[in-house]
């Protein structure tokens, strides 16, 4: 039975959609939080086991050729769950701590992960689109689960209403590279060069909607009110989950479907890159709430990452997919150090004067944040500094220098803003007296682990640069033919 | 060509004439007694008029859901079973998986009180709706 060995290579989203139903039925009958939560940790490490097996494994299409497992599909697949592992243990604790540990916020990240793991698995644009649905509409509940705030509901509202307007845009990209092609494979677009303009056209549209989803510049102005407004552990997810999700899809998409069009799209990708760069962190430089800081950071990141995939080449795909894991490990962290500050004063605790004298309080979290802004700054031997070096130097070989260098110069500029947090932490006096209660034992110990490895993968980048470099080698990506 | 769709044209002239035939006919012959209900535009039975952050009952909501369960099981199961015979047995599990995967969102639904319409948490500024 073919259809058995191909859900086999599917297992971690198999495994995850079983999780969410048993949750939900959880919920409905017996209300039962722990088991809930044992639920979804567990579902989640089997599932980061079975993708992690999945990296080694072979790159083939699957059901018939509408999903794709192994090498970068294997990876997003991984880093997704890993990512959705972290949050959900952050998430149990802080959500308790302001009152919102709804049973419903463990359906929505498991079934929106599923749509995650579809997206980064997508080898068909019917398939794509069905798992950027499937995560968008988890989000948008997610993103207001804090329906009694004011800026809960601006969030989830005004995410839902630009999300489905940039669906609209992606969906009407799909038709016409349909109507320009044939065909929503993958691979079998990737043997038209020019389509004439419906091509053109729908490769634009395509992109535009890819660009919503990661939030560049200017589809951006969705980001800083949304992440402002989101439960900040859910913000931590939003921001790194579903930005890898759709950029390893992008990743698949532009070298399976758009391989002959390269100088195109490249020249797209720099000018989008150059404004996101810009924008994200000037922006970011004047913001006084920590978690807007943090939002116009991700916009700069996207930024970062877009300068990788504008070379077009195998080293700028694989250092793509390093700088994403680094860009996981960094954001969750951070946000997850911000959440356990703003527990202390409900949702208001977020500007960075409140952070003032807040290092000598709790040294351990003060010293993590410091780990993930460093790292977040690009400054070494933090994982954040490897992707950027690798990103950029992708960038020279592929002869785009002048991206390269506004990239650097504004990631410089980027460092003054994560470094005022910093001073702000240890440099000046507390006005307010507040008294830091500890984190608990998971909480403490995820946020030590995501710091461990940002600096392990900055330390050591050399295995998992090899295994990223494998999964570009050989020539042009050939599908199989339609049964 | 064009000569083919003549007969379309003159069903566009009848129907235009008779309907406003029939606007013209009420306006003179029927009678005039207005009410403030009868002057409100049509808005499907629902009070047109008022603040757009009204209150009402989140049963609305549970009920379409449940409609869409249904719903969407009949776009799949309707063309699977048309064309059952050619696509075989292994079909028909996917599609056992994908119905029971709705039933479960069925049980979840009715769980959370769906159907339970307990009049007692209707809110309080309609009076409209007598607990």
């Amino acid at each position: 039975m073919e259809i058995l060995n191909d859900m086999l290579l599917y297992l971690p989203a198999i495994i995850i959609t079983v999780a969410g139903l048993i949750v939900m039925m959880v919920d409905a009958y017996t209300k039962n939080a722990t088991m809930i939560y044992t639920v979804s940790v567990a579902s989640l490490i089997l599932a980061l086991a079975a993708s992690v097996y999945g990296l080694f494994g072979p790159t083939v299409d699957i059901f018939y050729g509408m999903a794709t497992t192994g090498g970068t599909a294997a990876f997003g697949t991984a880093l997704v769950v890993a990512a959705t592992l972290f949050v959900v243990v952050l998430s149990r604790e802080y959500l308790t701590s302001i009152n919102h540990n709804f049973a419903e916020v463990y359906t929505l990240i498991l079934f929106g992960t599923v749509g995650m793991i579809v997206l980064a698995t997508a080898n068909d644009l019917v398939t794509v689109f069905m798992g950027l649905e499937t995560m968008s509409i988890a989000l948008y509940v997610l993103a207001g689960i804090v329906r009694d705030e004011k800026t809960g509901i601006e969030a989830a509202l005004k995410y839902f209403l630009l999300g489905s307007f940039a669906t609209g845009f992606f969906l009407y990209g799909i038709a016409l590279l349909y109507g320009a092609t044939g065909t929503t494979r993958l691979a079998d677009i990737g043997l038209y060069a020019d389509a004439g303009l419906i091509y053109w056209a729908g490769v634009g549209l395509l992109l535009v909607g890819f660009f919503f989803k990661v939030s560049v510049v200017p589809f951006h102005m969705w980001t800083p009110d949304v992440y402002e407004g989101a439960p900040t552990t859910i913000t931590a997810y939003m921001a790194t989950a579903a930005k890898t999700a759709a950029f390893v899809s992008l990743i698949l998409i532009l070298e399976r479907a758009l391989p002959l069009a390269v100088e195109q799209w490249s020249g797209v990708l720099v000018v989008i890159a150059i404004l996101t760069m810009i924008l994200g962190n000037i922006v970011a430089m004047v913001q006084n709430n920590v978690k807007r800081m943090l939002a116009y950071s991700s916009i700069a990141h996207a930024g970062y990452v877009l300068v990788g995939l504008a070379a077009g080449t195998a080293a700028g795909y694989s250092a793509v997919l390093y700088y994403l894991l680094a860009y996981t490990l960094m954001n969750i962290g951070a946000f997850g150090v911000v959440a356990y500050y703003e527990r202390h004063k409900g949702m208001q605790f977020n500007s960075v004067d409140q952070y003032a004298g807040m290092g000598y309080k709790q040294p351990f979290m003060a010293v993590l944040l410091g780990i993930f802004l460093f790292s977040l700054a690009g400054i070494p031997p933090f994982a954040g500094f490897i992707g950027k070096y690798q990103v950029f130097a992708a960038a020279i070989q592929a002869d785009l220098i002048g991206l390269a260098i506004v990239g650097v110069l504004a990631s410089v500029a980027g460092v003054y803003y994560y470094l005022r947090v910093l001073v702000f932490l240890y440099m000046k006096e507390g006005t307010e007296e507040i008294e830091l209660t500890q984190a608990g034992f998971p909480y403490r110990s995820v946020l030590l682990l995501l710091a461990l490895l940002t600096i392990y993968f900055g330390v050591l980048p050399g295995g998992l640069s090899e295994l990223l470099a494998g999964f570009h080698q050989g020539t042009l990506y050939s599908g199989t033919p339609l049964p | 060509m064009l000569e083919q769709y003549f007969p379309i044209l003159i069903l566009i002239g009848i129907a235009a004439f008779l309907s406003l035939a029939f606007m013209l006919a009420s306006k003179l012959l029927g009678p005039k007694r207005p009410s403030t209900a009868k002057l409100q535009p049509y808005e499907s039975g629902m009070d047109p008029l008022g603040e757009a952050k009204d209150r009402y009952s989140v049963s609305f909501y549970i009920v379409a859901m449940e409609f869409i369960v249904f719903d969407l099981e009949i776009i799949f199961i309707y063309p699977w079973a048309v064309r059952y015979q050619e696509l075989g047995i292994g079909t028909f599990w996917a599609m056992m998986v994908f119905i029971a995967i709705l039933t479960l969102g069925l049980f979840y639904t009715l769980k959370k009180g769906s159907i339970d319409f307990d009049l007692r948490r209707v809110p309080q500024n309609r009076p409209d709706i007598k607990p």
